[in-house]
């Protein structure tokens, strides 16, 4: 089959690849009918997640059609002919966590646990494609792919609905969703999102649907602010402004916004001596991230308020505002999507026509084209929002 | 502790606080290390590769450090989200646990069956193996199982697992604790070199695979799954992580074919 391998920094290519097998009881193959790049992905393409290895097969946002199933999954559950979208968490839906519904905390998911636990104390679940660390399991930018404890993560969708529609389940839409609802938003309150990416984007449309008065929305790239501006944001372009944190306090009569989300993450871009400092720091691998964003969150927050963080973090990063963060009392909340809390009621609102989540995607390409499609993301062309890759299209089969 | 009494492992508790000082330094050394050569190996520079030098003289100096002892402790202990009964089950037989025990190539009975005596084959880097006879001592069900080498066995081996009810409802503890002596002084550094790293470490992850057989009916892995072209590298770099098992063959062989083979 074609699979999108990482071959080092910025160096993907498509390969072919055996088709992959189910090896435990509990897998299932399915045959990946749309697959998306997703921010997240940028981070390994720019080399900056570390236990990636060449080799390693990209991509956790995908859906398809279920082609086989291992003999520990019951007819009822999942079989083979079903149409699903295939959550980026992978969870056993029995241990402590998964018992709490903290499904991309399980327990059990990751085969590589201890490289985590040295890392973070602890491991989160295992993920698809993203890291030897988070599971090393091979990802679903390609035209099958094997999905472990398939009985538990993989949402039934109807037929009849387009893939569009449906694809950003498996990620992002839950991913900005979590983060509104991290945001514990409540009547009359102002949301702070920074980064307009699909996540964002999401997040913004989640909060209004959570209730929230205002959402300021903060990027640099005006095609995205316009996106933002589309569904009710009010906007927020720091490359115009002197100081983010002050803008904020001139937008919100000076009490700043009830709650802060960080929907960029490891990469975010700034101007002035500190960001320089981050940018610095990170190429010597010093330091893990670039943190910019979410010293903004904290100093920008509310007193009491809260910072939300959906933005993806790697390691240990300098001058985080613990002062800050600590003397206003605020609540920080974080995790990787706990997908199959939100997967359900989503796809209820796609269904009612509450959302149409297709307005995110910008291109639809043949998988061959995905080393080009990651770099026009990732460097923001062709107003670039979201990336569909098509594992079946024309050329897709050629090459 | 009055239970590990009578199996003979209160010697390990009083020299316990040294024992701790010392894995302390030994996994300063050890993860430092380790984690300069991971640092040192992702930059793909000559002075990356200064760096995975160092990193790499480190974590052996933290490993020898392990061999260096006279005695190997292995300890650890893990919540279990199911019942001691559950637990108990998977440790009962013997030949099983293999399973979930990575270096353990075959746990196979021996003599008289009714005293429940076993061979132990434990396989080290490079295919090495190493064997010793043990007999359980104690099966309490649902709570306890002590086992040790038989007086005449090469390698002498105490342990004991326990099953502990874990308050409100949230499961099982399962606490192991393996000590290895050394009868001649020095077969406690070859099972250290056979074990390769720190034992309590491998013991984890063994108490880990137990975890999730028990709470979902399988081990993960990603052992055989497909992927693209691994460089030489990489495979060696796979070829040593301390959570794979050890009994595969292919071992070297992947490392040289690695890099014309696709998967």
């Amino acid at each position: 089959m074609k699979a999108v391998c990482w071959m080092g920094k910025e160096k993907l290519s498509v390969q072919n690849v055996p088709d992959p097998k189910i090896i435990n009881r509990r897998d299932a193959i399915v045959r990946i009918t749309s697959t998306c790049i997703c921010g997240s992905d940028l981070h390994l393409y720019n080399g900056f997640m570390p236990t990636l290895e060449q080799g390693d097969i990209l991509g956790h946002e995908f859906m398809g059609e279920v082609v086989e199933v291992g003999a520990g999954i019951e007819r009822e559950t999942l079989k083979v002919g079903d149409r699903v979208v295939v959550p980026f968490t992978i969870a056993c839906g029995n241990c402590f966590f998964c018992k709490q519904e903290l499904w991309s905390c399980c327990d059990n998911s990751n085969p590589n646990y201890w490289m985590a636990e040295q890392l973070m104390g602890y491991s989160p679940s295992g993920l698809f494609g993203y890291t030897h660390m988070l599971g090393g399991y091979a990802g679903g930018q390609a035209q099958y792919a094997r999905v472990p404890f398939a009985d538990v993560g993989p949402l039934k969708v109807p037929e009849g609905i387009p893939d569009d529609k449906l694809v950003f389940l498996s990620d992002i839409f839950p991913t900005g969703y979590m983060g509104a609802v991290n945001c514990d938003i409540r009547p009359g309150d102002t949301v702070a999102i920074w980064g307009c990416g699909p996540v964002g984007q999401f997040a913004i449309r989640s909060a209004f649907m959570l209730g929230a008065e205002r959402v300021i929305a903060i990027d640099r790239f005006e095609y995205r602010l316009l996106l933002a501006e589309q569904a009710g944001a009010e906007t927020i372009n720091y490359e115009e402004v002197d100081d983010v944190v002050q803008t904020l306090k001139d937008m919100t009569a000076n009490i700043g916004p009830d709650s802060c989300m960080d929907a960029v993450g490891m990469e975010a871009h700034g101007h002035g001596l500190m960001a320089a400092m981050d940018k610095a720091k990170q190429k010597l691998r010093v330091e893990a991230d670039r943190p910019i964003v979410l010293r903004q969150c904290i100093q920008g927050c509310r007193k009491g308020g809260t910072v939300s963080v959906p933005g993806v973090y790697g390691g240990f990063d300098d001058k985080i505002p613990l002062g800050a963060y600590m003397n206003k009392a605020l609540t920080m909340k974080t995790g990787q999507t706990h997908m199959m809390r939100y997967m359900k009621p989503l796809l209820d609102r796609i269904e009612k026509n509450e959302i149409d989540p297709s307005f995110i995607r910008s291109h639809r390409v043949p998988i061959h084209q995905a080393p080009q499609l990651y770099k026009i993301f990732r460097d923001k062309e062709d107003n670039c929002t979201k990336v569909v890759l098509d594992p079946w299209a024309d050329g897709a089969l050629a090459a | 502790m009055h239970q590990l009494a009578s199996t003979g492992l209160t010697r390990a508790d009083a020299h316990d606080q040294r024992t701790r000082k010392r894995q302390i330094q030994r996994w300063g050394t050890l993860l430092g290390g380790g984690a300069l050569t991971l640092v040192g190996l992702s930059r793909r520079s000559a002075a990356g590769v200064a760096l995975a030098a160092v990193g790499g003289a480190l974590a052996y100096i933290g490993a020898k450090t392990t061999s260096a002892t006279k005695e190997l402790l292995a300890e650890s202990s893990m919540l279990l989200n199911c019942s001691p009964e559950e637990a108990y089950a998977l440790w009962q037989d013997f030949e099983e646990l293999p399973a979930f025990m990575n270096r353990v190539e075959a746990i196979t009975p021996i003599g008289n069956t009714q005293f429940r005596q076993y061979r132990w084959v434990v396989v080290g880097p490079f295919g090495r193996r190493i064997t010793w006879d043990a007999e359980i001592i104690s099966d309490r069900p649902n709570q306890s199982i002590a086992w040790r080498s038989l007086p005449d066995s090469k390698i002498s081996v105490q342990g004991i697992v326990e099953f502990r009810p874990a308050p409100a409802n949230r499961g099982t503890i399962v606490a192991v604790r393996i000590m290895y002596n050394s009868v001649a002084g020095s077969l406690a550094q070859t099972v250290g070199k056979m074990l390769g790293r720190d034992p309590s470490f491998l013991l984890r992850q063994d108490l880990r695979r137990m975890k999730a057989l028990a709470e979902t009916g399988e081990i993960p892995t990603v052992e055989g799954q497909t992927h693209g072209p691994r460089s030489a590298k990489v495979a060696a770099l796979r070829m040593i992580d301390p959570t794979r098992p050890v009994r595969s063959r292919g071992g070297l062989q992947e490392v040289f074919t690695a890099k014309r083979r696709i998967a």
